[in-house]
């Protein structure tokens, strides 16, 4: 292709140059005839190929090699556009690289972005319940963490509050109840005998301090008593279980038989009515007259044997009650309970007992008017039989003739008239006889009612006695219960406060005692110390005095001698340090100086022990020591000489380092002018680390004798640049270092002189 | 170290005239020998000539500048 364009290039020019075709050249050219006349059009399609195709070529390397394609971008200016546009983002370019390793760089914070980014993401992404789930498990968790938190919490002030609650105070009530209860149980339990015996030793204590009875004594009356209480109240209660037990049966007894007279009563009533009022046949009648017999001596027997047991049973009621009067009258107070029991029995064994006889009274008037009735039928029936029969005597012997007849309806008419008659007057006296009836049933159900009453209160009165007597024993035994307590707190309290008091007493006196022992023996020892501790001071003095003034003596002459001797020797090591700094004048132009090493020896004898001039002796380098140093005006001049090199090679460096860019930098090393010498400033900036201005800085600072600061602005060259004049930089160096410890030495050394030195 | 300078110079200027006029010579007698006299093999070989002398001196100013590697086989 290129010959193709240059065999064009040819042909136009020959043309231009010839006019006429050239007939060898025209051989040449005999392919080409034909496209004579498009020439141009021909340069300018093959200039487009050409140039097409090196766009193509380049793009399909960039896109096989991603190196190359960096390289274009960043040579050619919209390269990366075209090339992005044909290929796609670089992926390979140093932007993205450099952003790597900034995310790298910031790995904590990013990672907890990410994470956060890609819970946000997972939440997005699925959308099903999950999700939802999974989100509200994730919202719930930190939630149900704070409600556990917060639960956990309340658990822990509830555990905390109730902890604190549990050895709270019990009520004192509570606990004065249950401590006067126990004490109660206590003394229930004992009995009443301490009390007395306690009533009797304080007693006894009030009396006097002096007459206390021995306990045993104490115990034997306590005893003594307690057995006395016990065969009494053995005795009343035995007595009282047999009048009880005989009583109860007696009692029982009566009535026992009391219900079966009234049994009887009611079963002979009941006959004799059924006998009145019922209509039989005569001759079931005489066997039930007969059967009314046996019933009426039944019910007498039954009476009888009633009354008899009643009367027995209120005899043994009666001596029940002496008993348990005999036993009330003793005063021992164990008894009172037993007593209560056994009156509470005999009151009701006698309301039982008054019961039975009401109801047999009851039945037994009940059977009176029955048998009022009875006879006063019998009665009429008696006097109607006697007038029968006076009238009619003959009638029984036969019954013959109306006339008879006729004067019986006769009789049985005038009769009735008598009867009627009478009827009428006891109609008239009706009222009246009601009347006095009346009052009489009146008076007697007054009378039985005043008795019924009167046995009622009776009954009640017993009743309200015995409550009252039941409650009095109670409430004394309470009484006696406390106060024994309190006067066994009393006596407690009163053992406790001696036992305090002695205990405070004794504690006093002994620590009386001790104080003044202590005080009696601390001047005694006071004293004594005192006396030979003024012998010893004396003593002590004396000594200390002569001792020190021979110190003084002996201290004085030493320090003269050390001070000469340092005096010397500081002479010696001044006028080593001269014989070195003189060494180093001795440098030629061009020339290194002597090796310095002598002087350092001579120095490193001077000063055997002192060590701060031989490490800085053994401080100078070791180039210095066997070669020596150039001086500074030798320096200078090989700079100037080095200035130009570093002027040529001012672009060439790592990367930059083409015989092209070679080329430049000699053309920009002709082109460029900079100053000889420029003043440096104070704070070098960016701008600065240019080669020629920091070649104008160092060539001020040689000028003005500051070859420290111009080593160090060439110290700032790099690439090329430095490797030139590195030689130089560690002369400079060198030199520098032994300056420097070459002007430390004399300095001590004059330090040192002047400070042994005695003014005259 | 400032003579170096010089010196790689004067090294690389030999070297490439050298390579250069023996590229000539060679071009000259390939190009009598077995191209009929054309021109092309003398410009090849001054050209190739040229080339290998100026890498040469490019690499001889590079030197300091390359780094050089070993590779460690695992064993």
């Amino acid at each position: 292709m290129l010959r193709v364009f240059l065999r064009g290039a040819n042909t136009k020019a020959q043309k231009c140059l010839y006019g006429r075709a050239h007939p060898t050249n025209l051989q040449h050219h005999r392919h080409y005839t034909s496209g004579e006349s498009s020439g141009a059009a021909k340069v300018v399609a093959v200039g487009l190929v050409t140039l097409g195709s090196s766009i193509g070529g380049t793009v399909l390397y960039a896109k096989w090699d991603p190196k190359f394609r960096t390289a274009v971008e960043k040579n050619i200016p919209y390269s990366d556009w075209l090339l992005g546009m044909a290929l796609g983002p670089n992926p390979y370019s140093p932007v993205t690289a450099h952003k790597k390793q900034v995310e790298l760089s910031q790995p904590p914070s990013m990672m907890t972005e990410e994470s956060r980014s890609s819970k946000i993401k997972k939440e997005k992404n699925i959308k099903e319940e999950p999700s939802v789930s999974t989100a509200s498990e994730t919202t719930s968790a930190p939630v149900y963490s704070a409600q556990s938190i917060e639960e956990s919490s309340a658990e822990a002030s509830h555990i905390i509050s109730a902890i604190s609650e549990v050895p709270s105070v019990p009520a004192p009530h509570d606990t004065e109840a249950a401590v006067l209860t126990e004490e109660c149980k206590e003394c229930h339990h004992h009995g009443d005998t301490p009390v007395p015996a306690m009533v009797e030793a304080v007693d006894s204590m009030t009396e006097g301090p002096l007459k206390e009875r021995p306990a045993e004594e104490v115990t034997a009356r306590l005893a003594q008593q307690e057995q006395e209480d016990q065969d009494i109240l053995a005795s009343v209660s035995a007595s009282l279980e047999e009048s009880l037990a005989s009583s109860a049966k007696t009692t029982l007894q009566a009535i026992g038989a009391q219900e079966a007279a009234l049994q009887a009563i009611g079963s002979h009533t009941h006959k004799l009515k059924e006998a009145m009022e019922a209509e039989v046949p005569p001759d079931q009648k005489s066997a039930q007259w007969r059967d009314l017999e046996t019933a009426l001596a039944e019910r007498r027997s039954t009476v009888n044997d009633a009354g008899a047991a009643l009367l027995k049973a209120r005899d043994a009621l009666d001596s029940l009650r002496s008993v348990i009067d005999k036993a009330k009258e003793s005063k021992v107070a164990a008894v009172q309970p037993l007593v209560l029991a056994a009156e509470e029995n005999l009151h009701s064994m006698v309301v039982d007992l008054d019961q039975a006889v009401t109801k047999v009274q009851s039945a037994e008037s009940e059977a009176k008017i029955v048998s009022q009735y009875t006879e006063l039928v019998n009665e009429a029936k008696r006097q109607f039989q006697k007038e029968l029969s006076s009238l009619t005597p003959e009638i029984q012997a036969n019954w013959k003739g109306l006339n008879d007849l006729n004067a019986l309806i006769a009789h049985a008419h005038r009769r009735i008239d008598q009867l009627n008659r009478e009827l009428a007057e006891q109609r008239v006296r009706e009222q009246v006889h009601i009347e006095a009836a009346l009052e009489q049933q009146k008076l007697e159900d007054q009378k039985a009612l005043d008795k019924a009453v009167h046995t009622a209160t009776q009954h009640s009165k017993e009743e309200a006695r015995l409550e009252q007597e039941r409650k009095l024993s109670e409430l004394r035994e309470v009484m006696e219960a406390e106060m024994r307590t309190q006067l066994r707190r009393q006596a407690a309290a009163h053992t406790d406060h001696l036992r305090d008091i002695l205990k405070v007493q004794e504690q006093e006196l002994r620590s009386e005692a001790e104080q003044v022992l202590n005080s009696k023996m601390l001047e005694q020892e006071t004293h004594y110390r005192q006396l030979t501790q003024e012998q010893l001071d004396n003593f002590t003095l004396d000594m200390n005095a002569a001792y020190a003034r021979l110190k003084g003596m002996e201290e004085a002459i030493d320090s003269h001698v050390i001070a000469e001797e340092e005096a010397r020797k500081a002479h010696q090591l001044w006028l080593s340090v001269e014989a070195l700094s003189y060494t180093l004048k001795t440098a030629g132009s061009d020339l290194p100086t002597k090796p310095l090493e002598s002087a350092v020896q001579a120095i490193q004898d001077s000063c055997c022990n002192n060590e701060f001039a031989l490490a800085l002796a053994s401080a100078l380098p070791e180039e210095s020591l066997r070669r020596g140093v150039y001086s500074e005006a030798s320096l200078r001049s090989r700079f100037n000489s080095l200035r130009s090199m570093v002027r040529r090679v001012a672009l060439i460096d790592e990367s930059h380092n083409s015989l092209y860019q070679y080329f430049l930098s000699y053309l920009q090393a002709a082109l460029l002018f900079e100053e000889k010498q420029a003043m440096p400033p104070t704070q070098l900036t960016n701008e600065d680390l240019d080669p020629f201005k920091l070649l104008s800085y160092a060539s001020y600072c040689l000028e003005h004798e500051d070859l420290e600061l111009a080593a160090k602005f060439v110290n700032q060259l790099r690439g090329e640049a430095r490797r030139v004049v590195q030689d130089w930089l560690t002369e400079a160096r060198l030199t520098l270092e032994t300056r420097q410890v070459v002007t430390l030495l004399s300095a001590y050394a004059n330090a040192v002189g002047l400070g042994t030195t005695q003014a005259p | 170290m400032a003579d170096e300078h010089g010196r790689k110079w004067d090294r690389c200027l030999a070297d490439t005239a050298v390579k250069t006029v023996t590229g000539i010579s060679v071009g000259i007698v390939l190009s009598v020998l077995f191209f009929k006299r054309r021109t092309w093999p003398v410009s090849l070989g001054s050209g190739m000539g040229l080339g290998m002398g100026y890498s040469n001196c490019q690499h001889d100013f590079r030197s300091p500048y390359l780094l050089h590697g070993n590779m460690v086989k695992d064993q």
